[in-house]
């Protein structure tokens, strides 16, 4: 596995070239623009506000402008996981030639594919950033967890995007499968509800090991508090545990790729 | 033997034919039968195929080799396991120093970006660095001959220019040891022989070079020494024109002589002073001799030859008709033999000799063979077309500032 990390190492550059590559296209293609970056983004916000005002309106609880930052801190990672995910999956076959004609290390692809979900997600959380300002949620030392919750919310998909787009490779149906478990993954995932609704059945939510890391996202930026330590490592260790078993995996299978893609 | 940059040591490669489970939904299905019932392994091993079979050869730091053979011979696999796109059933394989392919030049384009950023792309993805890429730069464009759209986004390219940008980028590459796979079939005629040069000072500044191509002239120009594939095994190595006629005959082969024929042509060869021969210098004396035998008595005949280029046009036709002998007839079991002496004023490139036996009164044609040799004609003159003048140039002067389109 060093061996292999090294070549990866080596071809760090066509990673660059490949993930611009991703995002100058997808810029370029559309009129919109930069807005798409924030279109999925704000209309998973727009549909939790409206979750939550049902909540409000069924427990006699006034909605407050904390719940609604909540929603809108998860609803931004969770849009990254989901767009990760989905172009991970075509990453290997939407890059055919490639994959047939030149030899290079194809983790590449998938993680491409996820650097430039990466971009999309630093454009939606600068609009983030601005719309909490607004809402005037303060700053505090708990701040820092931020960016280790994202990097492993990273680690997180970029080690299942080589499991899928490997296994999308050669059974076509992943990709189906796939688009069922995000479309329905947002009602295991605590995005439009906080896990404390739940009392003591919360932890069964929990077990979906993205839960921990949004629930973490909004403890530590709107409650200012940091988040759950054995939650986060049980994320940690279930990341780490996709990328080093989804690189082995993907390496593996790699010398067969030209011949079944 | 040390210094081989390209090693290959019985090398096996097995496909498996038809269908194979590409779906969750069929392989489920297909597991769960198949503990049912354990003869179904069979009939999957019968679908297996040998793409290779026991492939060794080796090639020597800085010289080409050339590899010939028909479609599905097994040419684009044994190159892909060498650049380690496929692993090898069995044997080994070594590649000393960094290999980089020509075989699909445009691979790495995108459509919607521009040729310069193409240019970097596609440059990072044969494996050069950014900086190596920023130095060629100008290099890379002006040997596209595309300047003028170089910020042009590729979709909008010519199929010749997007072809000729993915080459520029791919001959800049200096790699140890460099493949050539079929990409001489694009781009118009004065780019194909740019792409010759390059590949021709790639050899001689010492890269080792792997040349695949249908166009026998490119690979004997290029290469001394071939490979013919054949079903997957190597029928021979040895020098190119040797190989390239035995690559030949396996076509002729198909027409074995027919049995019914009353006269047929029982041999053929073209040779120089020095005996049977393939290469010839243009402007060079050929002699062809042609042997006709009978097996019923068949009267007023006459031998015709021709000379077809790869394109099957033919550029010269004769017959001993045409040169002043009368037709001959033969009776049963006699032989004619004849010989032509021909002065090769051809322009560098393939010919296929074609024979036959003709008798032109009833315009009826008793026995042809085609190709029924093969020439390879080498040219110091550049030039190029079917024919040869030996051109001169024997004046050449500006005349003044206003005539700079003219210059020579």
């Amino acid at each position: 596995m060093k061996q292999e990390l090294q070549e990866l190492y080596n071809y760090r550059e066509l990673l660059y070239m490949i993930t611009y590559r991703d995002i100058k296209v997808r810029y370029k293609q559309s009129v919109m623009g930069f807005l798409w970056a924030i279109l999925m983004p704000i209309l998973i916000v727009m549909s939790g506000v409206i979750v939550r005002y049902a909540y409000a309106f069924v427990s006699h609880a006034p909605l407050k402008t904390a719940d609604i930052a909540s929603v809108a801190i998860k609803a931004v990672p969770w849009a990254f996981i989901v767009s990760s995910i989905r172009f991970t999956c075509i990453s290997l076959r939407g890059n055919r030639d490639l994959v047939v004609k030149i030899y290079f290390p194809k983790e590449i692809f998938p993680m491409a594919a996820v650097l430039a979900c990466l971009f999309d997600f630093f454009v939606a959380f600068s609009a983030l950033i601005i719309f909490l300002v607004f809402m005037k949620i303060g700053l505090s030392v708990y701040l820092l967890w931020v960016p280790v919750l994202l990097a492993t919310t990273v680690l997180f998909c970029v080690g299942t995007g080589m499991i899928i787009s490997a296994a999308s490779l050669f059974f076509r149906d992943v990709g189906y499968i796939v688009e069922v478990f995000l479309t329905f993954g947002i009602f295991f995932t605590p995005v439009f509800y906080d896990v404390r609704m739940f009392g003591d059945k919360g932890k069964w939510l929990l077990l979906n090991p993205v839960a921990p890391l949004l629930d973490g996202l909004s403890t530590c930026m709107v409650r200012h508090e940091s988040p759950d330590l054995h939650w986060y490592m049980y994320s940690l260790a279930f990341s780490m545990a996709a990328f080093m078993g989804g690189f082995i995996m993907f390496k593996h299978l790699e010398p067969a790729f030209a011949e079944s893609i | 033997m040390s210094d081989a940059a390209i090693r290959m040591e019985h090398v096996f490669k097995k496909f498996r034919k038809g269908e194979t489970y590409n779906s969750l939904r069929d392989l489920v299905p297909a597991l769960t039968g198949k503990l049912l019932r354990p003869q179904e392994l069979d009939a999957k091993k019968r679908r297996e195929f040998w793409a290779l079979q026991d492939i060794s050869f080796e090639v020597e730091r800085g010289h080409a080799l050339g590899i010939i053979g028909h479609n599905g011979a097994g040419k684009s696999t044994a190159l892909k396991i060498l650049s380690r796109i496929m692993k090898p059933t069995s044997g080994r394989m070594v590649v000393n120093g960094r290999l980089s392919a020509l075989i699909e030049v445009t691979a790495g384009f995108h459509p919607d970006l521009t040729g310069l950023e193409n240019i970097y792309l596609h440059g990072t993805i044969l494996g050069m660095t950014k900086r190596e890429i920023k130095s060629k730069i100008d290099q890379i464009v002006a040997f596209s001959g595309i300047e003028e759209f170089i910020d042009t986004p590729v979709k909008r390219y010519s199929s010749g220019m997007y072809a000729r940008l993915g080459f520029s980028v791919a001959a800049h590459v200096d790699p140890d040891v460099m493949i050539v796979d079929e990409v001489l079939s694009v781009g118009d005629f004065v780019f194909q022989q740019r792409c010759m040069d390059r590949i021709r000072s790639v050899i001689k500044a010492g890269t080792t070079v792997l040349f695949v191509s249908h166009n026998l002239k490119a690979v004997t120009e290029i290469c001394d020494s071939a490979m013919l594939l054949e079903h997957g095994k190597v029928l021979a190595i040895d020098r190119t024109d040797i190989v390239a006629r035995k690559y030949l005959s396996l076509g002729a082969q198909v027409e074995e002589p027919d049995q019914k024929k009353p006269v047929y042509i029982s041999k053929v060869q073209i040779r120089d002073r020095g005996g049977e021969q393939s290469k010839f210098e243009s402007g060079q004396t050929a002699w062809v001799d042609v042997e006709v035998t009978a097996r019923e008595a068949t009267g007023k005949l006459s031998v015709v030859i021709w000379f077809t280029d790869e394109t099957q046009y033919i550029i010269f036709h004769t017959s001993t008709e045409r040169l002043g002998f009368p037709p001959f007839s033969l009776q049963a079991g006699g032989t004619y033999r004849c010989t032509f002496e021909l002065a090769l004023n051809i322009a560098h490139g393939t010919f296929h000799l074609v024979t036959e036996v003709h008798r032109y009164d009833i315009q009826k044609g008793y026995d042809r063979k085609e190709p029924a040799a093969t020439i390879f004609v080498g040219s110091s003159t550049a030039v190029g077309g079917a024919v040869n003048c030996f051109p001169r140039l024997i004046e050449s002067e500006t005349l003044d500032s206003s005539a700079q389109y003219c210059e020579v």
